[in-house]
This record gives structure tokens, C-alpha cells and sequence, in this order.
């Protein structure tokens, strides 16, 4: 019961941050220097498309009336229309959705697959071999542009061990899987570092932690201690930081897309930047923020329901 | 980012408590190696003048993708036959000014508006920390591109970006430092006695704040410099034909069968610099960091 009383609570204090994620998007595409019809036609420039342009942007009425326009065309999921593609940029997002959702879950599959291992296992046995090279391995690994890590793995495993795809998206869901195993692999990395220093502090703390104590001086076996103890409470910690850092996972995969072509969100986006097409840019912006809150609202309800200390307050 | 679950009050509480004298010498010697490779490519970067005689934007048309080694060009020369080592020098100055110059600006900013909020408190406290919520909403890399693509594409409008966007990491962790440190008893007892809010954030507080941000201002700096790096490779930072090392890695690709250095030398500098910044960064948490 209290659980639900939270994430009531939790949905009560999202409400101003929507309203004011769908100012910020809406701003946005008013910072344009000059006159954004000007520049969106570039070399085609006719007064007559100019003006056309203003009236589709809106531009021509009072920035209230524009802002209502914005809410209602996100509301009813259009988003606006694309300048270049000739589409409704919602039309846009939810053809490009699947590829990114299916990347970010591979992504967190390989992620957990990682840093639950070399977290739990470094923070065991503090201080020796295996800790101190996990050391080394969160220096570079944190330290490496994804983008380079995915030329790399291009080179290797599409170049001169050709036993991987290197870009698309491919049809069906065995084959999407094949095209996504280089590039979710690119994204888990750097994201598992942030994982494994924070899955390790809290293994180290959790071991000194009351409950541990008592559970041994009961005559409970290491190992069980380790898995039913130590482990389930890192797994939480696990839950927390991948909520708290799924930004991190959504704006690298915007830069992994563009590296092996995955028709997807970020691909969309940097296309859409390149073409000037500011509808496409101001309704992903939105989209990308409304679905952050939306997963981070979803780890605060696992959370809440696997860590029975929340609930009671 | 992963600084924020780790309580910075901690941290400041019992900063003066002494270390145990491994994780001492340990901090310590990722400090001087960090600072090290760092001086040294900062050096390198700034005096590339020195170190190199060709300019990073020449032109040589009949010395295309020379291999590295080559007669005049230790790293070879690019498709346009622009010397390889020369661009990387150059370009390294844009790297390390966006890890500088974005990274100062939002730790002063945004240190001083999570202090000002955290010591106010009332409503200005929860207006300004649900603005702070608003923007972790944004994935960083998507607002930051949203802007440039409204603002255009150069070298000011991507700091500008960052700015905007990246002050509200200081400012959370600022504020929940000094909303701790507004129970420890010698902020009380500043209060007791009456002194000014100026005198008492500046003086009492701040000190226990700075830790954790500046802490934190390493890790964040190498996130910029990353992020400047993928909005290059990207396409979308500084424009062409300035060196700077994601764009350099992104041109490169074209040729990695035939002339992987083209990508692998700037990648590689960008890898040295942020393991750098995270040595000194790792170092200063060390020093820092209360004993466990």
C-alpha cells in the first residue's frame, strides 16, 4: 500500500518538470538567430516559401497561441511535421523507436552481463589482483569515446574477422539481434564502468553492514551470505544507478546509431540537424525527455517494490 | 555522474580525518601521473608551433595519405595530405579548451547556485532545484545538440550549449552538501552569532562543498571533452576545416583498412587526456575520501 502511495507521490512532483521539459523544447526552436524560414530555405529562398514556412512554424501568431499549438500537436502524438521528409514527425519517431529500444535494451542486457560480475567480484576481495586491474579497465573505459570503440570493433570483428554485421538493422527479430551485438557492446562498456564503481562501494559497505554480521554469527555459510545477502542488495544499487544514468545509456546510443547505421532515434536526429529540419529536432527533444522521466518513474516503481525498507518509510 | 550517489557530505565531514597510508600514496601517485600526462599534452598542444612546421589546415595534393614514418611526417599525412601530427597538436587545443573552458564555467555557476538555493531554502530552494530536475530529464547530448542546431554550429555556440546544460550536475551536488552542512554545529553557531549569509556561505559552507564538486569536475570534464569529441564526430561541432579530434576520427574512418592511424592518433590523445583527467580525479577522491 505505501508503495503505491510513493510513486503517487512520484507522479504528483513530475507533473510541473513535464510542463516545463515542453517549455524548454519549445524555446528551443525559438533561439534560431535571424529568421528561421531564411535559414531552413538556404539557396531556395522565395518570399513566397518564407512565408510559407512562418505559417506552418506557426510563426506568424503570438508565442501563446504557438505554444498552444506545440501542447496540442504533442498531445495528440504528431509532433509537429517534418520540413525534408514530409511526415509527421511522431510518424518519424515511431518508425525509428523500435531499432533504439531494442539497442538500449541489448545494451542494458550486456551492461548488467558485464559489470555485475567484475563489480560484485572486486569488491569481494578488495584490494587484490582482480581490484586492482577492474581499476585500470574503469580508467580507459570511462575514458573511451564510444565512437571509437566502435571503429574499432568495425575493424575487427567486420574487417578482418568478418564474422559480425557492421551497420543497418537487418529484418526480424534473430537478425536484428546479429546487427545490434557490435553496437550494444560499444554502448555497455563505458556504461558498465559507472556500474561496476558503484555496484563495488556498495558491495564493500553492505559487507560491514549490520545484517551481514548477524547472518554469519548465525552460522550462515559465506557463499549463501554472499548470494542472498550481499548480492540482492547490490542488485538494488544496480536498479538505482542504471535509473539515475539512463540518460547517459539514451544520449550514447544517439552517437552509436550514426556509427553503424541503425535507422534509429539518433540517426533521425543528426539527420534531421544536418537538414535544419527544426520540427524533427524540437519533437525528439521532447520525446527523448518525456521517455527518460517515463523509465525513471518505472526503476523508482521496481525499486520501490524490491526494497521493502522504501515502502515502510 | 556516479559521484552523485556517493553522500558528498561524507566526504567534507571527515576530510580531515588522516587516511590510511596506502589509499594516501595511492591517491597521491594517481595525482602526479595524472597532472603529468596532462602537462604534457597540454604543453605539447600549445607549443605545437615548436614541435611541428606544417600547419594543420595546409593543403598538399601531391603527398595524399603518406604512411606513417614517412619522409617529413612522423604520422603520416591525411587525404588531403594535411600532416597528421600537426593536426592532432592543434586540434588538441580545442579539446582541452572545451575540458577548461566548459568545465570552469558551470563548477563556478553551478556551485553557486545549488549553495545559494541550499542556504535560502523556502520556495526560491524548490523553484530552482525542480529547474535542476527539469534539465536531468534531457538526455545531455540531445539538448546540447538541439541547441547548436538552433544556434548554428562553431566553436562558441558549443560552449555555450554545454553551459546552459551542464551547470545542474554542480548544482545538485552542491545544494545537498549544503543542506547537510547547514546542521553541522559550527554553521549553527555562525548563525547563532549573527554573521551575514554572505560571510556564512562563503566561509562555513563553501569549504565543505568544494570537495565534492571539484571531485566531480573531473570526471565532468572528461564528459565534456567526450561530448565535444562525438558532436565532431557527429558532424555537428566545430565546423571544418579545424582540427579536432572527433572529427579527425570521423574523417578517418573512410581509411582505416588502408590508414588506421588516421582515426587511432587523435583517438588515442583523446583516450590519454581523459585518463588523465580521471587519475586526478580518482586521486582527489582518494585524498579526500574519508577512511571506511
Amino acid at each position: 500500500m505505501a508503495g503505491w502511495h510513493l510513486i503517487g507521490r512520484r507522479l504528483v512532483q513530475l507533473i510541473p518538470i513535464v510542463v516545463g521539459i515542453t517549455i524548454v523544447s519549445f524555446v528551443l526552436i525559438r533561439i534560431v538567430p535571424g529568421d528561421p524560414a531564411t535559414l531552413i530555405l538556404g539557396n531556395h529562398y522565395t518570399p513566397e516559401g518564407a512565408a510559407q514556412i512562418r505559417k506552418s512554424l506557426g510563426l506568424d501568431q503570438s508565442v501563446i497561441v504557438q505554444y498552444g499549438r506545440f501542447l496540442r500537436s504533442a498531445l495528440t502524438g504528431s509532433f509537429g511535421h517534418s520540413y525534408s521528409l514530409d511526415a509527421s514527425v511522431g510518424h518519424l519517431i515511431s518508425r525509428g523507436l523500435g531499432a533504439t529500444l531494442f539497442l538500449i535494451a541489448m545494451a542494458g542486457f550486456f551492461t548488467a552481463l558485464l559489470s555485475i560480475p567484475i563489480g560484485v567480484f572486486a569488491g569481494l576481495h578488495r584490494g587484490g589482483i582482480f581490484d586492482q586491474s577492474t581499476r585500470v579497465f574503469l580508467l580507459i573505459g570511462f575514458a573511451l569515446p564510444g565512437f571509437l570503440l566502435g571503429v574499432v570493433l568495425i575493424l575487427v570483428f567486420g574487417v578482418k574477422v568478418p564474422i559480425l554485421p557492421i551497420n543497418g538493422y537487418g529484418t526480424g527479430f534473430l537478425s536484428h539481434v546479429r546487427h545490434l551485438i557490435l553496437p550494444s557492446i560499444t554502448l555497455a562498456i563505458p556504461f558498465s564502468t559507472v556500474l561496476v564503481r558503484s555496484l563495488r562501494s556498495s558491495v564493500i559497505e553492505t559487507m560491514s553492514a549490520d545484517y551481514v554480521t548477524t547472518a554469519l554469527l548465525k552460522g550462515i555459510p559465506w557463499r549463501r551470505v554472499v548470494l542472498r545477502h550481499i548480492v540482492r542488495n547490490a542488485g538494488m544499487s544496480v536498479v538505482v544507478v542504471f535509473g539515475v544514468n539512463l540518460a547517459f545509456l539514451v544520449g550514447g546510443t544517439v552517437v552509436i546509431e550514426n556509427v553503424f547505421s541503425i535507422p534509429g532515434l539518433g540517426s533521425l536526429l543528426v539527420n534531421a540537424v544536418s537538414t535544419r529540419d527544426y520540427p524533427v529536432v524540437q519533437g525528439l527533444t521532447l520525446f527523448f525527455a518525456l521517455f527518460v522521466l517515463l523509465v525513471n518513474l518505472l526503476t523508482d516503481a521496481v525499486h520501490i517494490a524490491i526494497d521493502p525498507r522504501l515502502a515502510a518509510g | 555522474m556516479f559521484v552523485l550517489e556517493r553522500p558528498a557530505a561524507r566526504i567534507a565531514a571527515s576530510s580531515r580525518r588522516r587516511l590510511p597510508l596506502p589509499s594516501r600514496l595511492r591517491g597521491r601517485f594517481s595525482l602526479i601521473l595524472g597532472t603529468v600526462i596532462l602537462l604534457v599534452l597540454a604543453l605539447a598542444c600549445i607549443g605545437a608551433p615548436l614541435l611541428t612546421s606544417y600547419s594543420p589546415t595546409a593543403i598538399d595534393a601531391i603527398n595524399p595519405l603518406a604512411p606513417m614514418f614517412s619522409k617529413g611526417h612522423l604520422l603520416g599525412t591525411d587525404e588531403f595530405g594535411r600532416d597528421v601530427l600537426s593536426r592532432v597538436l592543434y586540434g588538441g587545443r580545442y579539446d582541452l579548451a572545451i575540458a577548461f573552458g566548459a568545465t570552469a564555467v558551470t563548477l563556478i555557476v553551478g556551485t553557486l547556485v545549488g549553495l545559494v538555493a541550499g542556504h535560502v531554502g523556502g520556495r526560491t530552494d524548490t523553484v530552482i532545484m525542480r529547474i535542476v530536475d527539469l534539465f536531468f530529464a534531457f538526455p545531455f547530448i540531445v539538448l546540447v545538440i538541439a541547441i547548436i542546431a538552433s544556434l548554428g554550429s562553431s566553436l562558441i555556440n558549443l560552449f555555450i550549449a554545454l553551459w546552459v546544460v551542464s551547470w545542474v550536475s554542480y548544482a545538485r551536488i552542491a545544494h545537498g552538501q549544503t543542506l547537510s552542512a547547514n546542521r553541522y554545529g559550527y554553521v549553527v553557531a555562525a548563525r547563532a552569532l549573527g554573521f551575514s549569509h554572505l560571510r556564512i556561505m562563503f566561509v562555513h559552507i563553501l569549504p565543505s562543498v568544494l570537495p565534492g564538486v571539484i571531485i566531480f569536475a573531473m570526471v565532468d570534464a572528461v564528459g565534456n571533452v567526450l561530448l565535444g569529441a562525438s558532436l565532431g564526430f557527429l558532424g555537428v561541432g566545430i565546423p571544418q576545416p579545424t582540427p579536432e579530434w572527433g572529427s579527425m576520427i570521423s574523417e578517418g574512418q573512410n581509411f582505416i583498412l588502408s590508414n588506421w592511424y588516421l582515426s587511432i592518433m587523435p583517438g588515442a590523445a583523446l583516450v590519454l587526456l581523459g585518463v588523465a583527467l580521471s587519475l586526478i580525479g580518482d586521486g582527489l577522491s582518494d585524498l579526500l575520501r574519508p577512511a571506511r
